[in-house]
């Protein structure tokens, strides 16, 4: 099977910093990817090039090939919303906009002008749905999404991706600011999503890699040291400086 | 000799309280003499009738205070699209390059010029060359150049202060850059602004050297902008050095002291609505 995702020789520069070293990954459908590794590995940054994110970082360069079903999202005429439509994104900290729940979940199809085939009442409550929220604030759609706790905002924000139907969620340590009761929801909901979505989530706990990932890579100063099937990476890992990491000896 | 340092404590804080209570005092001096002298003006139609002229001062400020709305709303209609406008080009899309500091610059640097200097800038081109003579227009457009400075660094400050995640997410939502800044910058920045735009509503009432020269001192009703007029704090101006009714000067100024009052009221009322409407409490 083709990868749904897949990057080739990728290098990104931040001004003379050289962030990423020729990192080549693929990303299975239907699969949930983690990118585990210390602070300052990029990780993130990695994620942030697959929805040309770090576009919008003065004085950045790329170099090498992103692609989407075996497009390149970086070509020349690729249209970047089309690109972030399709390859969502949920960020470190719930970043809900002060606005209402409601008008939280409908900001991307508004925006982008959906096509009309269902109200957007409906698109709003499936969204909602799929997120594992509905039933906790269905009566609270006009309140402002600030109300609602950390891990609530978090899953409004999975919420509000879901709603422009995208086809990879891209998740930059979506549980590092929650609770552990909010952690476990948000990794039950992941569970529920692969089966829709492809997924990629940065993470800086390594048990959670273990427990929700099918596929995980361990970066380590811009490089992608080891890539490889979860199970396999964490009980059999090839690289020494693997090893190093997951066993804790640094990091 | 050195004094003990339980004697500098007692010194530096009987100077620090006397230095407080001296500035509230003053400024309660002036606005309870003001309205004190003013008040007893009010008795008679003051405020709804037009001023009669000559050196006795005689009538009230009704076509003043009329003047005074045309000034400030026509005021507002040109400034704020163009301050907040320009301040989302600052914000939002000007390049981090020495032109933009140039520009930027350049606002500061306006900020800080006499009202008066842009009064005679008004009266060169908008009285005389476009020909407005003088006119709430002319006046209009004067305050316009003075307040933009103002307008333009409080909606680019309240812009500048949004979140980078809120802009994050509505860019991975596939927003365009209008569409973020459209749908989230500006609603998030609103409070800011709107505190701004109500800031310069102050100024543009407390402002006269610059009208002098570009609406005219015209005590009549105004009719459209056209006209010339004479804002409030104008008319204190001409009461105070061409007629002897000084009683009536601080009555209108007791009036230009309520409505700063209410502006500011307003003001906080408004920006503490919308803040606390977003934040989910009201």
């Amino acid at each position: 099977m083709n990868p749904k995702m897949e990057t080739k020789n990728l290098d990104f520069y931040y001004g003379a910093v050289h962030c990423l070293k020729n990192v080549t990954l693929a990303v299975k459908e239907h699969q949930i990817t983690a990118l585990i590794g210390p602070s300052g590995c990029g990780k993130t940054t990695f994620l942030r090039t697959l929805n040309r994110m770090n576009d919008i970082i003065p004085r950045s360069r790329l170099e090498g090939e992103v692609l989407l079903d075996g497009h390149n999202i970086y070509n020349k005429g690729v249209d970047v919303v089309e690109v972030r439509k399709r390859v969502g994104m949920v960020f470190q900290q719930p970043n809900p906009f002060p606005k209402s729940i409601y008008e939280n979940v409908a900001f991307g199809p508004k925006m982008l002008d959906m096509n009309h085939r269902v109200s957007l009442d409906e698109v709003v409550e499936r969204s909602l749905r799929q997120a594992a929220l509905w039933d906790e604030i269905k009566d609270d759609l006009k309140r402002s999404a600030l109300m609602l706790s950390g891990g609530q905002q978090q899953r409004l924000c999975i919420a509000r991706v879901l709603a422009v139907e995208p086809e990879v969620i891209l998740m930059d340590e979506p549980c590092s600011a929650l609770d552990p009761t909010g952690t476990l929801k948000i990794e039950e909901l992941m569970q529920e999503l692969k089966k829709q979505y492809t997924i990629v989530i940065v993470t800086h706990n390594m048990q959670q890699a273990a427990r929700v990932s099918d596929w995980s890579g361990f970066f380590l100063l811009g490089e992608l040291v080891e890539y490889d099937a979860t199970g396999e990476l964490f009980s059999r890992p090839r690289d020494r400086r693997t090893e190093d990491y997951i066993t804790g000896r640094f990091g | 000799m050195r004094l003990s340092p339980k004697l500098t404590q007692k010194i530096a804080w009987g100077y620090i309280w006397a230095a407080g209570i001296s500035a509230v005092a003053i400024l309660m001096v002036i606005v309870v003499y003001v309205v004190a002298r003013g008040l007893p003006i009010f008795g008679s139609d003051f405020l709804f009738t037009q001023p009669e002229g000559g050196i006795s001062g005689e009538g009230g400020i009704s076509s003043v205070i009329v003047s005074t709305v045309w000034l400030i709303g026509t005021t507002m209609a040109i400034l704020i699209p163009l301050g907040v406008g320009a301040a989302i080009y600052l914000a939002e899309y000007a390049p981090d390059n020495w032109l933009t500091a140039v520009i930027r610059y350049g606002v500061e640097l306006l900020a800080g010029v006499p009202s008066i200097v842009f009064g005679l800038f008004g009266f060169a081109i908008f009285v005389l060359v476009l020909n407005l003579s003088y006119s709430i227009i002319a006046g209009a457009l004067t305050l316009a150049c003075l307040l933009l400075p103002f307008i333009i660094r409080s909606a680019e400050e309240a812009m500048r202060a949004v979140p980078r995640p809120y802009r994050e997410a509505a860019l991975a939502l596939g927003a365009t850059k209008w569409q973020m800044t459209r749908s989230v910058v500006l609603p998030a920045a609103m409070p800011g602004i709107i505190t701004g735009v109500i800031l310069c509503v102050g100024g543009a009432v407390a402002e006269s050297a610059c009208l002098f020269v570009t609406m005219g001192g015209s005590a009549g009703m105004p009719t459209s902008f056209f006209d010339g007029g004479r804002s409030l704090a104008v008319h204190v101006f001409y009461l105070a050095m061409e007629t002897n009714a000084l009683d009536k000067a601080l009555a209108t100024g007791a009036v230009l002291i309520v409505l700063i009052f209410v502006i500011n009221l307003i003001t906080k009322w408004l920006a503490w609505r919308l803040r606390s409407r977003m934040e989910g409490k009201a």
